[in-house]
């Protein structure tokens, strides 16, 4: 009994030199939780709300907090492909596979993130695009550099891989606004929100939420259609087109 | 304004894709030919994926071959007899084309393929079509009467075995070399997402001396079946037909094609051909050009996996 009393005591004193750290909550608010994909859909932007609500007992922190948000669009495996010279033609010679990585990523803070925290907690906290894309165990593989840049730099062309670091606007000491954009090619499907909150490179608080992109209406009864029933889907095109080039004979009949 | 298309999960300009269709639509409307070997590659390059430009294609190829062939239907310059032999070679081929895109597309290769075969293809037919022009041009110039057909003389391909006689189109021969280039053009067709008229016209005037009356509506007749059963498996096997492009496609061709159709009238028949032998060589230089040249980006990126 004595031994269990000690350790109780040994866990309230480890609660309680953590309890700091646990001051701090985050409170969450998106925008939309559902961006519908329409038939003049060209992108759309998510506005992320936040409130980082202080224990009554904790002081106030001397330094400023500093917000890492960080959105991670649907898994899937993309592929880099390298054109090489092959005698007169250039053709794709080699490729890499990035396995179940994010289509879609967004980082964006309050401030630079390598003034955030430091290299050690940027790995430990999984924080940056870089962080985000690395396999690990192979973040220093020299054949892997070329690639992984190129994923980078063709990702970010497409809108796909932004890094904002200036994306995270306090409007009070202790609220926050961070507008996420999502280009017209970022996949459908569930994308997370995770939000971490900084002071002097420590890690406070770590708070998520979600939302998805869906087709509605008539993207999505096309795409039901093509996908389950691709003979009438097919019958249908054809159908379409047969009646337009008849529909034309008669509209612009001649003789 | 924006459109976006479903099953490319795109959103496109619908008033680049309207011109682009009504343009190639007036150049198929002078000439008499789809239009799919300049509107597959414009699609391509305009950043569709490969193959849903091809799949979908195919479906305005029917909608363009359907006002075609009921055009010469009426003034009675088609052969049913002889179109449904093409067909059937041609559903052959189409068949074989939409599972070798498949297979392609699932090796990752589809891109590299469509790319050679533009190359392969358009630079050969193309060259031939710019010589037998010149050719022409230069012995009109001259004033040499080119030799008309004589009767009584056959090429050794129209000698082999299931000879047919086909009363419209002044021919007695054997089927099998009529198939087998039927088999062909449903085959590129399927692939390439191009109707095939400008190979299937030549080749049945050159190779098989069809008078150059049914010669235009009997090929469009065979290019509007391949073609619609193109769309149906494409839809069916790979799910790429993106109807909403299809039907932006559809009716900017319809247009330019009533436009194209007159301005073809005041062109003479070689300098038509000229233009036309131009075009095509074009398109096969402009894919050879990728090739052959440094690519600004050689990096490249696909994503695989089910869409949800």
């Amino acid at each position: 009994m004595p031994r269990l009393l000690f350790a109780a005591a040994a866990l309230a004193a480890v609660c309680a030199s953590l309890a700091p750290a646990a001051a701090e909550t985050l409170i969450l608010s998106l925008s939309t939780h559902r961006v519908a994909i329409t038939s003049t859909y060209t992108g759309s932007s998510i506005v992320v709300f936040g409130a980082i609500e202080r224990d009554e007992r904790t002081v106030a922190r001397a330094a400023p907090y500093d917000v890492v948000i960080t959105v991670r669009g649907p898994r899937r495996t993309t592929i880099v492909r390298e054109k090489e010279r092959v005698g007169p033609l250039w053709l794709n010679t080699s490729q890499r596979r990035f396995v179940d990585l994010p289509t879609y990523l967004a980082v964006l803070s309050s401030r630079p993130i390598d003034e955030i925290a430091g290299g050690a907690f940027l790995t430990r906290y999984r924080l940056g695009l870089d962080m985000q894309i690395a396999t690990p165990g192979m973040e220093h593989l020299a054949s892997e550099e070329p690639f992984r840049e190129a994923l980078l730099r063709l990702k970010n062309d497409q809108g796909l891989f932004t890094e904002e670091p200036r994306g995270v606007t306090f409007l009070t000491p202790s609220i926050f606004r961070a507008p996420i954009t999502l280009p017209a090619v970022a996949p459908t499907g569930n994308y997370d929100v995770e939000v971490a909150l900084f002071v002097d490179g420590a890690q406070l608080a770590r708070q998520t939420t979600n939302f998805e992109v869906v087709k509605t209406g008539f993207e999505q009864a096309t795409v039901t259609l093509a996908h389950d029933h691709a003979i009438f889907y097919g019958l249908g095109v054809v159908a379409m087109a047969v009646l337009f080039g008849w529909l034309a004979t008669i509209i612009f009949r001649r003789d | 304004m924006h459109i976006y298309l479903p099953i490319a999960e795109m959103s496109v300009n619908m008033f680049t894709l309207l011109a682009m269709g009504a343009a190639v639509g007036f150049i198929s409307g002078m000439f008499g030919v789809g239009g799919g070997f300049l509107m597959t590659p414009l699609l391509i390059f305009l950043g569709i994926p490969p193959a849903i430009a091809v799949a979908t294609q195919a479906s305005q190829i029917t909608a363009s071959s359907v006002t075609g062939a009921l055009g010469y239907w009426r003034r009675k310059a088609l052969d049913f007899k002889l179109g449904g032999v093409l067909v059937a070679g041609g559903f052959v081929g189409t068949l074989l084309g939409v599972w070798f895109f498949n297979v392609m597309s699932r090796l990752g290769q589809l891109e590299f393929v469509i790319v050679v075969s533009y190359v392969t293809l358009f630079g050969i037919i193309g060259s031939l079509m710019l010589a037998e022009s010149l050719k022409t041009m230069w012995a009109t110039r001259r004033g040499v009467v080119p030799l008309s057909r004589r009767s009584g003389e056959h090429p050794w391909y129209l000698g082999l075995p299931w000879k047919m006689r086909f009363h419209r189109s002044k021919l007695y021969g054997s089927v099998i070399p009529i198939v087998t280039l039927a088999i062909l053009i449903g085959f590129a067709g399927a692939v390439l997402g191009i109707g095939g008229g400008f190979i299937l016209v030549p080749a049945l005037i050159y190779l098989f001396r069809i008078p150059a009356a049914v010669v235009v509506g009997t090929s469009l007749f065979q290019i509007l079946f391949t073609m619609m059963a193109a769309t149906l498996l494409h839809a069916f096997t790979n799910q790429s037909v993106d109807v909403v492009l299809a039907m932006l496609l559809i009716i900017g061709g319809v247009m330019g094609a009533q436009f194209g159709a007159r301005a073809g009238q005041n062109l003479k028949g070689e300098s038509f051909r000229l233009l036309l032998a131009i075009l095509v060589l074009g398109v096969g230089i402009r894919f050879a050009i990728d090739l052959v040249v440094r690519p600004q980006e050689p990096f490249s990126l696909v994503t695989v996996g089910a869409r949800p």
